[in-house]
This record gives structure tokens, sequence and C-alpha cells, in this order.
């Protein structure tokens, strides 16, 4: 039925885009030929549109039309501006790994301090001889077109019982404008660590750029994992983020995204509960104005009995902002005992805003306990009032409402320097708000 | 509660043979060629007598369907339908033109004799004593509408309901009657294009029930269907047509029921309900077709359009369904909100067991101003079936203050089942107020080794657990028809745990 | 020196007129009891005097210390010495009660132009007015009412109350859903606000909170008008014989 676009809106050529790039991409040659097959699989499907059920409310062909060139190697100038960002978005005490326009750059890094601690490589030099990052179990088309374009990425591994004594953070820094970055990246977690991972995404210059973006981890028993996302792109950027998640035994993940910019933003996650016993928590908060498109789509698999999973997300829309979440919940046949709860609200703050909520509950085994809840609404009037009738102006008692709409969320995070942060996101956020 | 005690006897009588309809009855039938083509078309008009312009529609929908492929999206899975190797219409072969009851094949009165319709209007009346304190005796009549395979065999209470100005009748009489009311509202709500198999029955129909209540009026009794597919290999596709006109209302109930056969058989029907302003549709259905048997071999395909479309301004439309039958059941009896402060509701029970497969759900789509709607979906798979709730809930721009209400609770008994959950739901306005929440669970062992221990067998257990579990939705059905389905619920749990 | 001024006052809501001319003046230090049978009006003086949406004022004026109260925001009449006691205090969850109180605190401040209060002198003073109101400090980590029973929530009302120190207080219906004990405490804390510089509008339906908050004039309302004043002598009259003597006269 959806036979592929061999042209873009702008007259190229898709195949252009993988031969234009193929020099440029690292890799031996039987890395090269899982490339050209990636390829194949994204010519024959195309970009995402309506129609394939899993993009059904973010139809790529009609939000962007066609993906960009990749992005060039960056020059000194645009290593000097990414330096400027990495100064801005770098958190107190963490660790920075530094991707600009998908490509590493180690002088900005702290690879150093971090490879006391754990193995540190990246895409490239894993590629030389390894093509087995490119493979990942999907026929997603974005996701294979990452997997033909991906330039560079970090590859981590952290050792069986390793406390990190301070957090990773990766950050992602777009400098080129009409060009897209393709990233891809590994962390393994192993048995007993204990880490935190913050990604960050700014754009340093840029405006209307491109990210596709792939994150594979796996956590081993016992592990204690918290991942954070702050997803602040550009206005007219567009980034689509997919997140491979699969957890051992009496593990502890707990995942927060935060999305506040980007034209059209798409975070996916796939996690699978491998090992009994273990917990994870999935949160996030889509705080979207003006035209942006911000899509959370997850899908949380219980493969294995006595789990528990929790997803708490947060949109608030303002303008003509629309957010889209989908989340399923698959209990697999022997995965009983599973306990798998979430909620999802939308608070439209305008008119012209839209919500598209998809909660899915997939179940196969019997003894469990499941169930989600999901609302859209405005801001309750009668709060509101009260608020007003105690001297809160109008704008200052929204503010309230939906630092505490968004709190419910946020406090999911645990450590409390990142949880201060993330409101802090939130409080500039609404601060901005005409 | 005397009828959870009922349903217990009714579960003890019950021995190898679950489905107790499942018995065939032997008569002549007149049935058109086998297979699908104009002439098929043609042939169905010409014994309906129908007027030019029917079969014009009836052409055009087979025309295009010709251009349409069969859906694949919903969670169920069967081998694919040869539709020319269906018959697309059969009748009871008849002596000569029926004038009454007593003409009517005794086959077929036996029939529904055995499933517990009554036909004789007479019978029916001396059979309902009023209650002591019940004012109106006439309140607990029923007009029944029976239909066997492709055509309508019997309409009861018609002369009293003509008296208040109610037409109730097979769809085929009223389209030579009141071509006028047919050609306004025929694909109006489901248009001929709007799916593969609403696009099929539009071509194929053969009977069904038209019902129009005009200005004012409030339907004297519940007015009823029974539809029964005998024959062999024969598609069933009958289209109802209910139309309220302003500030009426009107009660409607529909039952189904299928032999027992080794192959599969389809049904795709038809519903459309039409509602003016301040005008009320109430539409319950016990469905109850041939599931196929332990082996999951046999039963209907119950593939159906049912939508409803509040047209005016505070109107209301209200779906019942109670389905614990067919191999597949596939159908979303939807709301189209319409007018400014219409509503619509959606109450569902589905149980599958044994091998059943079922998608099933309803679309409240708001389009006026200050529209709501609730929906009430208990799913409760058993046995080897999958069980899915699919359910879309939109506002539109200009939907202000609209509002929706949705729980979805499903019931898993054995480990070999699944129970799904897939809603929709679209806010497209800030003033839209829309809450969801949807849950799964099993029955505690704590409540099951309670009632045990007081006396229950398990199967008792889980029959009282369970009509607690539906006991909202079984509320929302007339009381002749909620004993019967929690009768059947039981029943169509039989088996289901070891 | 008169407070409030209420001058012919006409309400409607959506189609229906509720208040048909309704006149009042509180002076400071007064306390009034606005008594009357349910459907009076009562409550939507209170609201209207607040400004909650949804009313809409056809005819007369509301006079607060000279002001038009009609054209200010709610919030304006809030910094301005207005505070209404709701009758079903609202939850906020995820908004704990402590920040909402210095949060709204120092709003009517900063509207009134006064320097906001720093964290020390608010604590200390959240402190001790709910020490006398019997608030246990963990309530007021919790969200704004959320979980609280009856007499909690009017207990957080009189807190407010105590925190703000407006000089127009309307207690709506504050007995509604009390026990005597529940009663008693919140009626302490209105008597301990009572000052000559602030008046209140005691807003009920029965006899028995007057026990507790004794009122120097009495209103019966009915049918949208105040249809009979006088001393606290008319509440115990109006115990006796009951409303339907006034029915008539409105």
């Amino acid at each position: 039925m959806n036979v592929a676009v061999a042209k873009t809106g702008n007259g190229r050529a898709v195949s252009d885009l993988f031969a234009s790039a193929e020099g440029r991409l690292p890799g031996s040659p039987a890395v090269i030929a899982v490339r050209r097959e990636a390829f194949e699989t994204y010519e024959r499907l195309g970009l995402p549109h309506r129609r394939i059920e899993e993009w059904k409310y973010t139809d790529l062909r009609a939000l962007v039309g066609e993906v960009l060139p990749l992005a060039a190697a960056p020059d000194a100038a645009a290593l000097k501006r990414a330096a400027d960002a990495v100064k801005t978005q770098a958190i107190d005490g963490a660790r920075k790994l530094v991707l600009v326009d998908g490509a590493f750059a180690a002088d900005l890094s702290d690879v150093k301090a971090l490879a006391s601690e754990i193995s540190v490589k990246t895409l490239r030099e894993t590629l030389a001889t390894d093509a087995g990052l490119l493979k990942t179990p999907s026929t997603d088309a974005v996701i294979a077109l990452n997997a033909a374009m991906a330039t560079d990425g970090v590859v981590l591994s952290i050792a069986d019982g390793t406390q990190l004594s301070a957090p990773i953070q990766i950050i992602h820094i777009a400098t080129a404008a009409s060009a897209s970055a393709f990233t891809r990246s590994q962390i393994v977690v192993g048995k007993g660590a204990r880490a935190t991972i913050i990604e960050s995404f700014v754009a340093a210059g840029a405006n209307a750029y491109q990210v596709n973006d792939a994150v594979i981890i796996s956590v081993g028993d016992n592990a204690d994992v918290a991942h954070i996302r702050l997803m602040d792109d550009a206005p007219d950027a567009v980034n689509i983020t997919s997140q491979f998640v699969t957890v051992g035994a009496n593990v502890k993940f707990n995942v927060f995204n935060m999305t506040t910019g980007a034209a059209v933003s798409r975070l996916q996650g796939f996690f699978t509960l491998a090992g009994e016993g273990s917990e994870l928590s999935v949160n996030g908060v889509n705080l979207l104005q003006k035209t942006e498109h911000g899509d959370t789509t997850l899908v949380v698999d219980h493969a294995v009995p006595n789990c528990v999973s929790r997803e708490v997300f947060r949109a608030v829309l303002d303008d003509r902002a629309h957010s889209v979440f989908q989340g399923r919940i698959i209990v697999r046949p022997d995965a009983q005992k599973t306990d798998g709860k979430m909620m999802i609200r939308a608070l439209l703050l305008s008119d012209e805003a839209e919500a598209y909520n998809k909660p899915e509950l997939e179940i196969f085994a019997d003894d469990v306990s499941c169930g989600h809840g999901a609302t859209a609404g405005a801001l309750d009037d009668s709060l509101l009032f009260y608020l007003k009738a105690r001297g809160l102006p109008e704008k200052q008692a929204q503010a309230l409402l939906i630092q505490a709409f968004v709190g419910e969320a946020i406090e999911q995070i645990a450590d409390d320097g990142l949880r201060e942060h993330v409101i802090g996101i939130a409080e500039r956020w609404l601060e901005r708000r005409p | 509660m005397p009828a959870v005690q009922e349903t217990v006897d009714r579960v003890k009588r019950i021995d190898v043979d679950q489905y107790r309809y499942g018995f065939e009855t032997l008569i002549e039938s007149d049935k058109a060629p086998k297979g699908l083509s104009e002439d098929t078309v043609k042939f169905i008009s010409a014994k309906k007598n129908e007027p030019a312009w029917m079969l014009q529609w009836r052409l055009e929908a087979y025309r295009r369907w010709l251009t349409m492929t069969e859906p694949t999206w919903a969670r169920v899975d069967y081998p694919k339908i040869d539709f020319q190797d269906l018959y697309y219409y059969s009748a009871p072969k008849p002596k000569k033109t029926i004038n009454s009851l007593d003409e009517i094949d005794p086959e077929i009165l036996k029939t529904y004799e055995k499933l517990g319709i009554p036909l004789r209007e007479v019978a029916m009346l001396e059979g309902v004593e009023p209650k002591p304190g019940e004012q109106d005796p006439n309140r607990r009549k029923i007009a029944v509408d029976a239909v066997f395979d492709s055509v309508s065999v019997a309409t009861t209470f018609q002369a009293e309901l003509k008296k208040a100005g109610v037409i109730f009748m097979p769809i085929s009489e009223a389209i030579r009657e009141h071509p006028e009311l047919v050609q306004k509202y025929l694909g109006s709500v489901v248009p001929t294009s709007d799916n593969f198999y609403a696009t099929l029955n539009s071509a194929v129909f053969s009977d069904g029930s038209f019902v129009y209540v005009p200005p004012g009026v409030r339907c004297p009794m519940e007015l009823s269907t029974y539809f029964r597919i005998n024959e062999r290999n024969t598609g069933q596709f009958e289209r109802t047509l209910i139309i309220a006109d302003k500030g009426s209302y009107v009660s409607y109930l529909e039952g189904c029921t299928a032999p027992q056969r080794d192959e599969n058989q389809l049904h795709a029907a038809v519903v459309e309900l039409v509602t003016h302003d301040d005008a009320e549709i109430k539409y319950s259905t016990v469905q109850n077709w041939y599931p196929g048997n332990s082996e999951g071999k046999g039963g209907i395909y119950n593939f159906v359009t049912k939508r409803g479309d509040c047209r005016g301004n505070n109107s209301k439309i209200s779906w019942t369904q109670v389905e614990t039958g067919s191999a597949i059941t596939w159908k979303y009896p939807s709301c189209i909100l319409r007018g400014d402060n219409s509503r619509g509701e959606f109450y569902s029970i589905a149980i599958s067991n044994g091998h059943q497969q079922v998608d099933s759900g309803t679309k409240m789509i708001h389009l006026g101003k200050n529209t709501s709607s609730r929906i009430i979906s208990k799913g409760i798979a058993a046995g080897k079936s999958q069980n899915t709730y699919r359910g879309l809930v939109t506002a539109h721009r200009k939907a202000t203050g609209a509002r929706n209400f949705t729980a979805c609770d499903s019931l898993l008994i054995g480990d070999k089942c699944g129970a799904h959950t897939v809603p929709y739901i679209e806010a497209k306005n800030s003033s839209a107020t829309f809450e969801h929440e949807a849950t799964t669970s099993k029955i505690s062992e704590d409540v099951l080794f309670y009632c045990i221990q007081r006396g229950l067998s398990q199967e008792e257990a889980v029959g009282l657990v369970v009509n607690g579990f539906v006991k909202d939705v079984l509320q929302q059905l007339p009381m002749e028809f909620a004993v019967e389905a929690q009768k059947l619920i039981s029943i169509s749990l039989e088996g289901s745990v070891g | 020196m008169v407070l409030l001024e209420v001058k012919d006052l006409q309400v409607r809501v959506e189609e229906r007129e509720i208040l048909h001319g309704l006149t009042l003046t509180v002076n400071e230090g007064e306390i009034h009891a606005i008594m009357g049978p349910n459907g009076s009006g009562k409550s939507t003086l209170s609201h209207v005097i607040a400004g909650k949406p949804g009313y809409e004022v056809t005819g007369g004026q509301i006079l607060f210390k000279g002001d038009d109260l009609l054209e200010m925001k709610p919030e304006e009449r809030a910094a301005k010495g207005v505070f209404l006691a709701f009758q079903y205090p609202v939850e906020i969850p995820g908004v704990t009660t402590m920040n909402f109180l210095r949060t709204a605190l120092n709003a009517q401040r900063k509207a009134r132009g006064e320097t906001e209060l720093m964290v020390p002198d608010f604590l200390k003073k959240v402190r001790e007015v709910s020490k006398s109101l019997n608030i246990p400090q963990d309530m007021l980590k919790r969200g704004v009412n959320v979980g609280f029973s009856g007499g909690e929530k009017k207990r957080n009302e009189v807190l407010q109350m105590a925190l703000f120190e407006p000089s127009l207080c309307i207690l709506d219906e504050m007995d509604s859903g009390l026990d005597i004990d529940a009663l008693r405490i919140a009626a302490d804390g209105v008597n301990a606000l009572h000052s000559p510089k602030r008046a209140m509008v005691v807003i009920t339906h029965y006899q028995r909170l007057l026990n507790y908050i004794v009122p120097d004039i009495v209103h019966v309302m009915s049918k949208g008008r105040v249809v009979k004043s006088g001393g606290k002598e008319l509440a115990l009259e109006l115990e006796a014989s009951g409303y339907a003597q006034f029915e008539d006269a409105a």
C-alpha cells in the first residue's frame, strides 16, 4: 500500500540522502552492508505517516516532509559555539560527554575523569570492528534510518558493582542549520551498579535542524539507575529519539523526560522487564506552546512475573500546541503478579491546543493488577477562583496550579538536586508565558 | 437477588451442550444462487418488489464494494472469507402471501417458541398479569419483529402501534409503503461507502426492522427484533433504521441466535439511528449467536456497523449491549453528537470464552456544544479467548463544553486468555473535559474462597462475582432482558474455571 | 465608619434573577448575621461580593471603603480586604498549604504596595496562628484541603483569615458539615479575630452558629431581598417560628 516516496517535497531523491553521506559514515565494509540494508528498509517504508498505527497522531510526512541532509562534521567555529552551550547546560558535578552535530567532541568531554570508573568508547570506534550496535529489533522506519545514518555516539559500560561517584551527562548540541544529526549510543549497566545518567538536547546557533537519536540501555540484576532527559531543542527543530531499555531482576530504573522545545518531537521508549522483582518508573512532562507538536510513545513489556511499572505523564498545552501520548502496557502470558499503572493528563490552556491520548493495555496473564487513567481538560475554574479570592492575580494563580499539575510527575525524580533543576525549567517556562 | 439463584440453577441444569439455541429448523427455503454479482443484487431487489431507486442504490453500493478491500486492523484472526461461497438470500418458502400469524410455517413458529420469543399477541397479553400497583399493563407489552434468515416473518402489535402513530414494520415493507421516509434517512448515518461490510450490507441486505416515531410520541411499548440465522452457508445482512422525530422516545431491543454448525457464518448488519430535537432512542442488544464449539470450530462472524446520529438539540442515544455469542464480534456502536446538548451513552458487557474473539467498543464524536457522553464497558475473558475494548472519544474544536466519562474494566478468568484496552482520546478544544479510566484484574481468590466457604461451588461463586462486576451495565437493560442477560452471562462462562 | 454598602443589588444567574434589589450596609467592627431559607440568595450575595464568575449584576452597586467593588477583579478585592470563607473550600492537590499561604499573602501585600514577608517572619506567624486554631503542622505540608475533614477545612479558612487580616470577613454557611466541637473551635477562631476595625458577615441557615458568634444585627433574606433587620433577638424569634412568616413579606 505504502510505496516509498521516491522524491521528497523538495524534489530531492530519497536515495541521495544515503548516497551523498555514504563516504562519511564510519564502519567496516560489513558495517556498511548493514547500513545499506537498513536504508533499504527505510526507503521501502518512507517517513511514517498517519496510516501507520504507531504514528497515527504524528504524521512525519505532514509535519516534517523530508529528512534533511547529514550535517557536516563541526568546524572550529561550531565547536566554539558548542563549548559555550556546554557551559550553560552542564549540570553541577556531572561528567560530560558531548556530541556536536552527531560527532563526539572529545575536547568538550570529561573522558579522563569518567574512564577512571567506567569504560567509555565512541560508536565510531566500535563500528570499526562490529556492526552489532546498528542492529535493533524494530520495523520502525525512523529507527532503520538511524541505523543507516548514525555517525557517532557514546558506548558506555559500567562494570558490576560500580557505584558512580557523579552523574554522567550526555549533551547533544546542534550547531548546523538545515541538517540532520544521527546518533546512536549504548549504555550497559552491570549487576548491582548504581548510576545517574542525564541526556540534554540543545541548540547552539542552529534552529531548523533534525535530530534522530537512538539509545540502547541494558541494566544488570540489582542495579539502580536514574535517567533524566532534558529535550530543549530550538523552536524549529525536529527531535525523534528512540530508546530501548532492557532490565534484569530486582532492578530499579527511573526515567524522567522533560520536553520544552522543538517544532516536532517524539520520544519513543521500548522497555522490557526481563527479570523478576524489578521496578520501572517512566515519567515525564511536556510543556508545549505555539505550534509545537510533542509526542511520547511508550511500550512497557512485562515479559516475566512479579514486576511493577509506573508511568506518570503530564502535558501542558498553550497556543496551538499538540500533544500525543501513547502508552502500552503488555503483560505476557507468564507474567503473573504484574502490577502496571499509568496516569496521563493533559492540560489545555488555549482553545486551539489539542491533546491526543491513547493508553493501552494488552494483557495475557490473569493474576495481574493493571490500570490506566487519562484526562484532558482546562484549568479548574473553581480552583482558579479560590486562589483569586485569596489575592492571587490570574497569571500567578494559573502558574501555581500548573506547577502543581506537572509536580505530580516531577516528584517522581528521586534526586533532590535534579528534581529542583527540573522544577526550575518548568518555572522558567511558566514565566515566559505571556 | 433472586435472579442470581436462577442463574445458579440454570447453570446446574446445563449438560454437555452449553449453547441451548443450537438446534436447526427444517423448512424449505427459497435461496438466491450462491455467490455475489450484480445479478444477486437484482435478484434480491426483485424478490422484495423494490422500486427502481432502491435497486439503483444497491447497485451503486455493490460497485463501490468491488473497489474496497477488507479491513484488517482489528485484533481478530480468521481465515479469509470467500464471498463467492455464500448465499446472500434465503427465505422460508412461502405457500402464499401471509395474512396472519396462522399462515406462518408452524416450524418457524415452533422455533421462536423454543427460543422463548412470543409471537402470538394474545398469548402475550394473557401471559402478563399487571403487578399489584402497576397502573398500566400496556407498559409491559413488547412488540416483536422476527427475522428468520434473511426475511421478516412476523411483526406483532402493528395495529396498536399504528394507533399511536408509530411505524414498526420490516424494512422491506417500509421501502414500499413509506419510500419518502426511507429515502430520506437510509444511508444518512452509515453512508453506503462507510466501510467494507457496511457497503456489502447496502448492496445485499434483505430485511430488518424499520421504526419511525412521530413528533411528541412516547412509543407505548418496547419494540423488539429477534434475529435467527437458520440456513447453512448463509450470510445474514439485516438493516435496521430507527427514527425518533422531535420530542419522541422509543426503546428497542434486539436478540440474536443461530444453530450450531461446523462452518463459520457471516453476519454483517447495519443499524442506523436518528434522533431529532429532544428525542431519545434506547437501543439494547443481547447478542448470542452461536460462538463455535470448544475447539473453536464454527460460529458466527458478527461484523456489524451500528451508529446513531443525535441530529437534534437535546437529543439522546443510548446503546446497551450484552455480547456473549459469536466466534468473532467486531463492532463499535457509536454516537455522533451533532445537536447541542445531545448525549450519547454506551453500556457494554462483552464476555468471551472458548476460542471467541471480541474487538468491540464505541465512538463518541462530539460536534455540538455542551454534548456529553458516558462509556461503561465490562469485558470478561475466559478460556482461550481474546477480548479487546477499542474506543474513540473525540471533541471537535466547536464542541465547546463537551464532556466524557469512560470506565473500562476487564476481568480475566484463567491464564490462557487475553484482555486488551485500546482507547483513543482526542481533545481539540480546551473546554472539553475527558476522564478515562481502565482496570484489569482477576477475581479475587479471597472473595471466591469466602463464597465457597459459605457453600457455593467454584462456578457459582464465579457467576456471583461476575454478575456483581457487570451490575452497572445490566441495570441499563429493560427488566425482561436483564434477567435473560444475567442467565446468559453465567451460561457463557460455563467451564471457564477448572 | 461605613465599610460595605450594597445598594439595590440585582443579580442574574443564566436567565434567572436571584437578587431583586438587595440593600445592606455594614460598618467597621460590626457583626452581621444574614439568615434565610435555602434559595433565598444568601450564598449568591457572598459570591457576588467576592467576584465569583457566572453572576450577572444587572443593577445596583457595591461600595467597599467607598470604592466600586464590582469594577475590581477578585484578587484586587482580596488585596483590598474582602475575605470569603467558603462554604465548600476546594481541594488543590499538589499545592502545599504552606506554599499557598505564602504565595497568597505576598500577592496581597505586593498588590497593596507592601514589602513581601520574609520566610522566618512568615513561618513564625503561621505557627502562632495554627497553634491557636489547633491545626497540626503536618497539615500545612499537605495539599490545600486535600484529605482534610470538614472541620479541618473550615479551620484552614479561619487560619487564612487570621493571616491575611482582611477588614471584611464573609462566612458562608460556616456551620455546614461541622459537629458541635468543630463548630466551637472554628467560632472561637473567628471571635478572636473580631476587632473594632474588622467587620464580619455571618451567613447561616440555622440559629445555632449565632450561639457562638453573637451578631449585632440580624437580617432575614427571602426571595432575593432583605425583608427584615433587627437585633440578635430576631434570630431567636426565627428559631422559634421559622421562615414561613417572611415568605409573604418578600
